[in-house]
């Protein structure tokens, strides 16, 4: 993927170039807003980075004016800690997504996977498929290997958010923002709870499991385990 | 209920007499009754002490006078005088008595001689018995003549007498009052001396008890208890604000340390990636303790936040009791893995308005909290109800519970029971709670569900008055 990383600290914004890069990435940067607009408006990029406090534009004006020319690229906003909470403000700007800083990159790599992979035109699916994990969002029926499988609704919600972002890591703070919708931190793993009982109904009895965990960061569902070589 | 109020009053009683100030009163009226006693004495001295002087000189005089008619003149003479004296003698008060040997009398307005001896300085009181048939007292000096002859002069001082007691009930009538006024002014001055320290009192009481934000009434007067209380809220201002230094310290500390800890955290993850096996474990293990402080970082600095009025938060309409039911079935699962029951139930729509986010973090941590306490095969029981004007979301576990003595406590940060120590958590679950609550205008309470918790989450109605 093609990413811009407008941030104006250089620790931060080499950390997260390196970072990218590292996953095989592309990644061009800017140290401020100007040239991170300048850049934004005269490249092709799968998705932007941006800082909300940057000199000369700040990170708000520089996203506003992205959305008022009409560019629609996925755009993630980084928020310094201490600043208010003002992720509604930053979503209602055009952001797509927010995160605060600091972050775990596997938070930020994560996200921005999920918001790449957003902006590929969805289309009006109708039947999403892992493996042969097969989810009918019209009839609301999940079937592995030709069997049916009973679901919650939260669970099919569950599934339903994993394969959407098959083949990504899915962080703990993703799942309950989408799934849950609650944004806050669970005092104990409750979501490995719901995990590993969505699990137990999908890969019991399966030579291949579709539904793994990634440590440190969240769980990926893929029917190949090997993949972001870990 | 009489016998308690009797025993209440006495208690009250034997609190008013323990004051200083009625032990004050009481010494100053004691050195009033003395003053008093000394300015009586003298006034009794140079006025009815005057007249008793000027009587006895008087007499004194004209017995003197007498003796020398005697002694000049003889017999006759004297009792020519004694009938003058008594022609004259216009108020009738002046007593004369001549008499012989044998207290025959020879001349004067006295009958008889009185039966009462006179002393060895010649003076005499005695009852006269006028002729009108009242009896008077009577003062008089007797003398000895030559022959055996004697000789009385005397006075009815019946109006001294009755001036005397006159005196008399003034002084004992003002002395009353003057100790009675002294009770009821010592009751009076205690007892709003003790109200004044019953409110200092309670409202110590209630700082101690962590509400470090109450101050001392001062009532303006500028008497000793306001420039008491006046430097007592000096010093709680200072105790506050060295506490609040502290409880920054902390956060400054967490502010501080969450960005390098997440930069090695970061350079841990994506060394993690490219490592071998064995090493790779090592490293995602250091990753998650990372992120598990990071936690707690996260954790203290929403607080401080929310304490400190810079979290911006979202006030929203919602309903508490569909916030239940989203927590109910986020840890129901969880629950069940730990073989208990958690059991949602509420009384109907709970409307409150508040930050949806921040109010879920706050009921799953009392959900978590309660979740991590309850014994084996029991039942969690949370429920939201009306209380009022108040929604109230209550989480009862069968627990080991929270001594009374604790509950100020287990809401300050880092504090954890000793029986909670073995448990994870980082100590500042029920503080958030506590802080989400007080920004909501609400509180956070502690109970005995006999046995076990019951954690109370008032917040108010959305639709209350």
């Amino acid at each position: 993927m093609h990413l811009l990383v407008v941030e104006d600290d250089r620790d931060t914004r080499e950390f997260i170039q390196n970072g990218l890069l590292q996953a095989g990435h592309t990644v061009d940067v800017a140290a401020d807003g100007r040239s991170g607009l300048l850049l934004a408006t005269t490249e092709q990029f799968d998705l932007v980075v941006l800082d909300r406090m940057l000199p000369q534009v700040d990170g708000l004006t520089v996203l506003r004016t992205l959305r008022a020319s009409g560019n629609r690229v996925p755009v993630l906003l980084l928020s310094a800690l201490g600043e208010v909470d003002q992720r509604v403000s930053g979503l209602r700007a055009g952001a797509d997504d927010y995160l605060v800083k600091p972050f775990a990159f596997s938070e930020l790599e994560a996200r921005i996977e999920a918001l790449a992979r957003r902006s590929v035109p969805e289309g009006p699916v109708t039947v999403l498929k892992v493996g042969d994990l097969e989810m009918d969002l019209m009839a609301r029926v999940v079937k592995r290997g030709g069997n049916e499988i009973e679901l919650q609704p939260r669970e099919f919600r569950l599934l339903e958010f994993l394969m959407r972002h098959a083949g990504q890591v899915v962080t703990r703070t993703m799942l309950l923002e989408h799934v849950w919708d609650y944004h806050f931190d669970p005092q104990t793993n409750v979501i490995d709870v719901h995990v590993s009982r969505l699990r137990a109904k999908i890969d019991r009895g399966f030579e291949q499991p579709l539904l793994h965990t990634v440590r440190g960061a969240g769980y990926r569902l893929a029917a190949d385990a090997g993949a972001h070589g870990r | 209920m009489v016998a308690d109020a009797s025993r209440g009053l006495r208690a009250r009683l034997q609190g008013l007499l323990r004051t200083s100030a009625f032990q004050l009163t009481l010494f100053y009226t004691g050195l009033f009754i003395c003053s008093a006693a000394l300015l009586t004495m003298f006034f009794y001295w140079s006025t009815i002490g005057l007249l008793v002087r000027e009587t006895d000189a008087t007499l004194q005089a004209e017995v003197n006078g007498l003796a020398e008619q005697y002694g000049e003149h003889g017999l006759q003479r004297l009792v020519q005088v004694i009938v003058h004296r008594l022609e004259n003698d216009r108020s009738g008060s002046m007593l004369y008595l001549f008499a012989t040997r044998d207290n025959q009398p020879l001349a004067g307005n006295l009958l008889a001689w009185p039966q009462t001896a006179a002393k060895a300085d010649g003076w005499v009181e005695f009852v006269h018995h006028r002729p009108d048939g009242r009896d008077v007292p009577a003062r008089a000096r007797v003398y000895w003549l030559q022959d055996g002859l004697h000789l009385l002069v005397g006075r009815n001082v019946e109006q001294l007498e009755q001036l005397k007691s006159i005196f008399n009930r003034a002084l004992l009538l003002g002395v009353g009052v003057i100790m009675v006024l002294a009770t009821i002014g010592g009751l009076i001055m205690s007892n709003r001396l003790l109200q004044r320290v019953a409110t200092l009192t309670a409202a110590t009481g209630d700082i101690m008890a962590g509400h470090l934000d109450r101050r001392l009434a001062l009532d303006g007067s500028g008497d000793e208890f306001d420039v008491l209380s006046g430097r007592v809220n000096a010093m709680l201002d200072r105790l506050e604000a060295l506490l609040a230094t502290v409880r920054h310290v902390s956060d400054n500390v967490a502010h501080d340390l969450r960005t390098p800890l997440t930069r090695l955290r970061n350079r841990l993850e994506l060394a993690a990636r490219g490592a071998p096996d064995a090493l790779r474990a090592e490293l995602e293990a250091s990753v998650e303790d990372a992120d598990r402080l990071l936690a707690t970082f996260a954790s203290l600095l929403r607080i401080a936040r929310i304490e400190s009025g810079s979290y911006a938060a979202e006030f929203e309409a919602l309903d508490l009791a569909t916030l239940l039911q989203d927590a109910n079935e986020l840890y129901a699962d969880l629950a069940q893995d730990q073989d208990l029951v958690l059991h949602a139930a509420a009384d109907g729509p709970a409307p409150v308005r508040g930050d949806r986010n921040l109010l879920f973090q706050a009921m799953t941590n009392l959900i978590d909290n309660a979740l991590k306490h309850a014994p084996p095969r029991s039942t969690v029981e949370v429920t939201v109800r009306r209380d009022g004007a108040f929604v109230v979301f209550d989480v009862r576990d069968r627990g080991p519970g929270i001594p009374e003595e604790a509950r100020e406590r287990v809401t300050q940060r880092f504090t954890r029971l000793d029986q909670s120590r073995s448990l994870p958590g980082s100590g500042l679950g029920l503080s958030l709670v506590k802080a989400v609550a007080e920004l909501h205008g609400g509180a956070l309470a502690f109970g005995d569900n006999a046995p076990g918790l019951v954690a109370a989450l008032s917040l108010p109605a959305a639709d209350a008055q």
